[in-house]
């Protein structure tokens, strides 16, 4: 079986320089210890919500728009992780998902990892 | 050179020059304070010698600025990244002297940087925000007064903006062909709450000229198409009215009372030429130029009796079947009410209320207290115009409802 783990915080905690090198060891620490046991797939960390687009395709239409905007009677039900040059192109690709008819598809750019 | 004389170079060129600088930098804050201090530099330098071309100059020189704030970076970043970012901005352009008769990619530019400000990803506060900052130049501060918000709250919206430009990659490119419609369709809808918002607002603002100014450039840079050429002879068509909108004390004068000699005949002009073309344009066409149409209808009207009420009905008929909505539908019961009765009117306006589609609107009010009043009915106006007053955001507006109160009270 494989399984998404979902990780919810608070992403407008106030954290000290030094808690969040901690809290960086800390998954450092934890993400060697999966791959080393073989359970390691892949894990990416999510800018803020600032940055999401929502996207929805309504009547053959892409409307795209700020913010993380899905609907309280939506549940995340699953994902997919694309290389895009630039936002347009993740939204084009994000308007192709079957459920982009039905529900929305939130388009969250990931924290380079060199950055 | 003049201060005067550099505020008309800064009106004129800004907006080019910071689209052509955001390109070659690929960042908006180190273009804008590129310009900025390439506008402090002119104010020195064009002293001795204007340039032949202002915005050249004004690129080459923000461009070497930009490149030395990226050297001042230096302490804080790796000494190769500057210099792979100094040769991107190199690598992105032709050399460009200062005195270079013709800057080939500055209309370009422009259309990118529109349709970057107007990205559906960005809220429509952050689009207008950034559009009127940056396209228009206006200083922070004035955008700020016109959306009545602190200068602080519109400096942190604007710095959200760019920090999402660049976080999701926004890119900075007139979008393909396929989107093309949609996304003018955007850029229309940003312009058109500029207009609107100075429209009802302040009578001494200048934000109508600046969304004006926008869609005459959209215009020229985006030829033929009927929903740029609708919605700015829709503006012009408007505008026109503005001299005799407001009288010396500042309070609103309405439509059907304004002296029609004080309307400005050059935007008129201007305005009744595109109907047309903009009608033409597509089919059906845009609901920009129907709107227009019926503008045009008032503006060429001697006086409200004499206004073609039947083909204004007719008008916002065709606009109710191609772009149904609550507001069209209100409008065209103000209109009816010139042709068939302000009773008819009234049924129409409360069935329309009764839907609650218009809730918190404070046209729809307004317009069913107009009909109360015309229908005699004061104390029904009366209570009418004080729900308009509770919902109006505009300090004319605020001082027509309470004038109207008043003679309500005088009615009864």
């Amino acid at each position: 079986m494989h399984y998404l783990l979902m990780i919810y915080d608070d992403e407008n905690m106030a954290m000290s320089e030094t808690e969040n090198q901690a809290i960086l060891a800390e998954y450092e620490a934890f993400t060697q210890s999966i791959v080393q046991s073989g359970h390691f797939k892949a894990a990416d960390r999510l800018r803020p919500t600032s940055t999401a687009t929502t996207v929805r395709v309504r009547d053959g239409k892409t409307f795209s728009t700020d913010g993380p905007f899905a609907e309280t009677r939506e549940q995340l039900g699953g994902y997919y992780l694309v290389e895009a040059r630039d936002l347009d192109e993740a939204v084009g690709i994000a308007a192709r998902i079957p459920s982009a008819k039905l529900g929305s598809i939130e388009v969250r750019p990931i924290w380079a990892m060199n950055a | 050179m003049a201060g005067s004389c550099l505020e008309e170079v800064w009106r004129r060129h800004a907006g080019e020059a910071l689209a052509t600088l955001i390109r070659l930098t690929g960042d908006f804050d180190l273009a804008e304070e590129g310009l900025q201090e390439a506008f402090a530099a002119a104010a020195v330098a064009w002293n001795e010698a204007p340039p032949a071309n202002p915005r050249a100059w004004l690129i080459a020189v923000g461009r070497r600025r930009a490149v030395d704030q990226i050297r001042r970076r230096i302490a804080l970043r790796a000494r190769q990244e500057v210099l792979a970012s100094e040769a991107e901005i190199d690598r992105q352009s032709a050399p460009i002297e200062p005195d270079d008769d013709e800057v080939a990619f500055g209309d370009d530019d422009l259309l990118r940087l529109i349709f970057t400000c107007c990205h559906p990803a960005l809220g429509l506060e952050a689009q207008v925000a950034l559009t009127l900052r940056t396209v228009c130049a206006l200083p922070t501060a004035a955008v700020a007064r016109a959306f009545l918000v602190a200068e602080e709250t519109m400096a942190q919206r604007l710095v959200r903006a760019k920090a999402k430009i660049r976080a999701a990659a926004i890119p900075y490119r007139t979008p393909a062909r396929e989107v093309l419609d949609e996304r003018v369709e955007g850029v229309l809808a940003v312009i058109y709450l500029v207009f609107t918002e100075a429209y009802a607002g302040d009578p001494r603002r200048s934000l109508a000229r600046e969304a004006i100014d926008l869609g005459r450039r959209l215009a020229t840079l985006l030829p033929g198409r009927g929903p740029i050429m609708g919605l700015l002879s829709l503006m012009l068509l408007h505008e026109a009215r503005r001299p005799a909108r407001f009288d010396a004390a500042g309070d609103i004068v309405l439509l059907e009372d304004q002296d029609r000699g004080l309307w400005n005949r050059t935007d008129i002009a201007e305005g009744l030429a595109l109907v047309e073309p903009a009608l033409k344009a597509e089919s059906p066409p845009s609901p920009y130029a129907i709107q227009a149409a019926i503008a045009a209808l008032h503006d060429q009207a001697s006086s409200a009796a004499a206004t073609d009420w039947r083909q204004i009905v007719a008008l916002y008929s065709v606009l109710m079947r191609i772009h149904p909505s609550p507001v069209i539908e209100l409008n065209h019961a103000a209109a009816l009410a010139m042709v068939d009765g302000p009773l008819e009117a009234l049924q129409r306006v409360d069935a329309l209320a009764a839907r609650g589609a218009l809730a918190g609107y404070d046209v729809l009010p307004a317009v069913r207290a107009d009909l109360l009043r015309r229908l005699g009915r004061a104390e029904a106006a009366a209570a009418a115009y004080r729900e308009a007053l509770a919902q109006t955001r505009h300090e004319p507006e605020r001082r027509l409802f309470l004038r109207r109160i008043a003679e309500m009270g005088r009615m009864a």
